[in-house]
């Protein structure tokens, strides 16, 4: 058995030797730092949950109708009528959210150990735009389920387009399809996720991997391993074959992460109303608009910048700006960094201080975002010199300066950080 | 196009002016109880079926919560014909529309947007109002459209809010109610025959909650084990990296 099958193999090879060299290339021989700590598994981890996102969402299509008088039946048909489809449905909405915790953890660490610097620039400029492509993906997919969060979410998300200058409510329209959130945007938004934003996604991947294993991965310890090589395999010294090393340990990664995913899919699978938003459980009706729209946790750090900026000549336009600067402000990460280390084991309180304080200012801008602007009352005395006093509204305001100076700042504080050596060979 | 967007405009407040500050009770149901599902499911095509429907729960579903097939066709069925239809209501939404100004929502997922705690006060706190155009309002949901459907089982109660000021000047407010006509039951029967109703409507929201837990637990179990297994193996080919 295990000979004709060895037979076949050679068989294959022998007309097709670019799997096997693939194979090689990417896994068996390719060297990884072998210092990778926790913050590593991020990266196999958001490609776990796109193959989750890709397969559950494929057997969603099998019974969903992107229809607008049938969408939210056909959903609730799934959650009930479909053999195993509740569990179909709560993967893909559990996985929606876990694939946004996970990307904002590799995320972040990249940020810790300077991993979009020098040579890396691109493998981070892919990533922006994965991030990107994500947020996309997401808020097409969020309309689907037709139910109020849904409608009134895009609704608001397609005329913060409409607040640009000249060409915004043409652009609105065009968006839409219709002069409100109707059947013609339900469809082309299931168009959009289903196929456009998942090939654009799959291939955006693909680059990003390309071009790190190109460069080689970076380390908590931020200094090149490819410096440091045995004369005699020309292997890196301090890298281990990414196969079996790795892949060993990202399956127990990956066992754990199913594990906390699970938790929630089976026992809180709305996640106290912040994976699926209560109100999505109400029909999507263009008549009624609920009392506090709230996007999904992933995007209100955004949400709460574009509500912080006050409107100026009426218009939200500002606002919108800003948190389209927000995002886009992440390209430019490896040249706003002027600091001669990569990893914050090497750097001084300047980076780490600000690093620190921008972290609590995103997640505050994050969770300001899901609540009302009066979440937290209102100053007592007469407030500063503005147009409100909403305390919430000024502690937004306040993130959404830190988050931008964490940026703008950048090239001041990293280069005059006071940076500790570098080791020579990697730590373990 | 012009007029609906302007309508649009003006609805947000609208909407702001129907919540209360009423503090909900804790709903008491329990989805494990099959006997308070089974009276939950009663009363539900008893009192709620005729305007609201759950057209998503098809009837032979309720064999999960142990009744037979034939128990529910005998029982439970006034509105349809076949065991596997969905529970629809049979009154017109344009009848609906037009007396009680808004066609009664569906109530397949209303545990799931409202709360259960939310429908267990809600349906516990009606009362006897003048000022409305069916004679009943309700502390939780106020003005609501919906008259008080279990009202000859709860009876007629009149609500009153009293502002209290202390001696250091902190304003409390006392809800005060009182019985103005008796129903068939006791306000203990009445608050358990709520609980059972929210009980159904929680079953109804989400059918397969208890079995998602039955399963998820066993699941965890075997990742756990599929945990040490990957540990080990993890720590097998690791030995020698230093």
């Amino acid at each position: 058995m295990a000979g004709r099958l060895m037979a076949l193999w050679d068989w294959f090879d022998s007309r097709m030797p670019s799997v096997a060299e693939e194979w090689r290339k990417h896994a068996a021989e390719y060297y990884a730092p072998k210092n990778f700590n926790f913050w590593y598994y991020f990266g196999s981890l958001a490609m776990f949950v796109l193959v989750i996102q890709i397969v559950t969402g494929i057997f969603l299509t099998m019974h969903y109708k992107p229809d607008a008088s049938l969408a939210f039946g056909s959903v609730e048909y799934i959650m009930r009528d479909v053999w195993g489809g509740w569990i179909i449905r709560y993967i893909h909405s559990t996985g929606a959210s876990a694939f946004f915790i996970v990307i904002y953890l590799h995320m972040f660490r990249g940020l810790l150990y300077g991993s979009y610097k020098r040579p890396r620039e691109l493998v981070w400029i892919f990533g922006v735009l994965i991030y990107l492509t994500l947020m996309g993906e997401a808020f097409f997919g969020y309309l689907l389920p037709w139910g109020q969060m849904s409608y009134w979410g895009a609704q608001v998300i397609v005329n913060l387009f409409g607040t640009i200058p000249l060409i915004g409510p043409d652009l609105a329209l065009w968006i839409r399809g219709d002069y409100v959130v109707g059947d013609a945007t339900l469809n082309r938004f299931f168009a959009l996720h289903v196929i456009a934003f998942p090939l654009v996604l799959l291939g955006l991947v693909a680059a990003h991997i390309l071009a790190l294993h190109d460069v080689g991965s970076n380390n908590p310890d931020g200094v090149e391993i490819k410096k440091h090589k045995d004369p005699k395999t020309g292997h890196p010294l301090d890298g281990i074959p990414f196969h079996p090393y790795y892949t060993v340990k990202d399956i127990v990664g990956a066992i754990v992460f199913l594990a906390i995913f699970c938790a929630i899919l089976f026992f809180t699978p709305e996640m106290g109303g912040y994976f699926l938003e209560y109100n999505n459980f109400i029909p999507a009706d263009p008549l009624k608009t609920p009392a506090h729209i709230a996007p999904v946790w992933y995007f209100t750090p955004y949400y709460t910048i574009l509500r912080a900026v006050p409107p100026l000549f009426n218009s939200q336009f500002p606002g919108v700006l800003a948190m389209g600067i927000a995002v886009m402000v992440l390209f430019f990460l490896p040249w706003l960094d002027r600091s001669p280390v990569k990893s914050i084991r090497y750097r001084g309180t300047l980076y780490k201080s600000a690093l620190g304080v921008f972290v609590v200012a995103f997640l505050v801008l994050g969770y300001l975002g899901t609540e009302p602007t009066t979440v937290w009352g209102q100053f007592e005395f007469d407030a500063f010199f503005l147009d409100t006093k909403e305390v919430a509204t000024w502690v937004g305001r306040l993130g959404t300066v830190i988050y931008f100076l964490f940026f703008f700042l950048m090239p001041w504080y990293t280069a005059r950080d006071k940076t500790k050596p570098e080791p020579d060979r990697v730590t373990m | 196009m012009r007029t609906i967007l302007a309508a649009l405009a003006f609805l947000p407040a609208l909407a702001l002016a129907a919540e209360s500050g009423y503090r909900l009770d804790r709903s008491p149901h329990n989805p494990n109880d099959l006997v308070s599902l089974q009276a939950g499911a009663r009363t539900f095509v008893n009192y709620c079926l005729n305007c609201h429907g759950a057209q998503f729960m098809r009837y032979n579903g309720l064999q999960e919560i142990g009744l037979t097939e034939a128990q529910i066709r005998d029982n439970l069925m006034f509105a349809a014909d076949k065991v596997g239809e969905t529970m629809r209501v049979s009154l017109p939404s344009r009848d609906a529309k037009e007396w009680f100004g808004v066609v009664p929502p569906d109530l397949s997922v209303i545990a799931r947007s409202r709360s259960a705690d939310w429908l267990y006060t809600y349906l516990r706190t009606f009362y006897r109002d003048s000022n409305t155009t069916h004679g009943w309002n309700n502390a939780v949901f106020p003005n609501a459209a919906m008259p008080h459907a279990l009202w000859t089982l709860q009876g007629e109660r009149a609500f009153e809010i009293i502002p209290h000021t202390d001696n250091t000047g902190h304003v409390s407010v006392e809800n005060k109610w009182t019985q103005i006509a008796p129903g068939a039951q006791s306000t203990v029967q009445y608050d358990a025959t709520v609980r059972d109703l929210v009980n159904f409507l929680v079953y109804v929201g989400e059918p397969a909650a208890q079995s998602r837990k039955h399963i998820g637990a066993v699941v965890l179990f075997v990742l756990s084990i599929l945990f040490v297994l990957a540990y080990a193996l993890k720590k097998a080919y690791w030995k020698d990296v230093h």
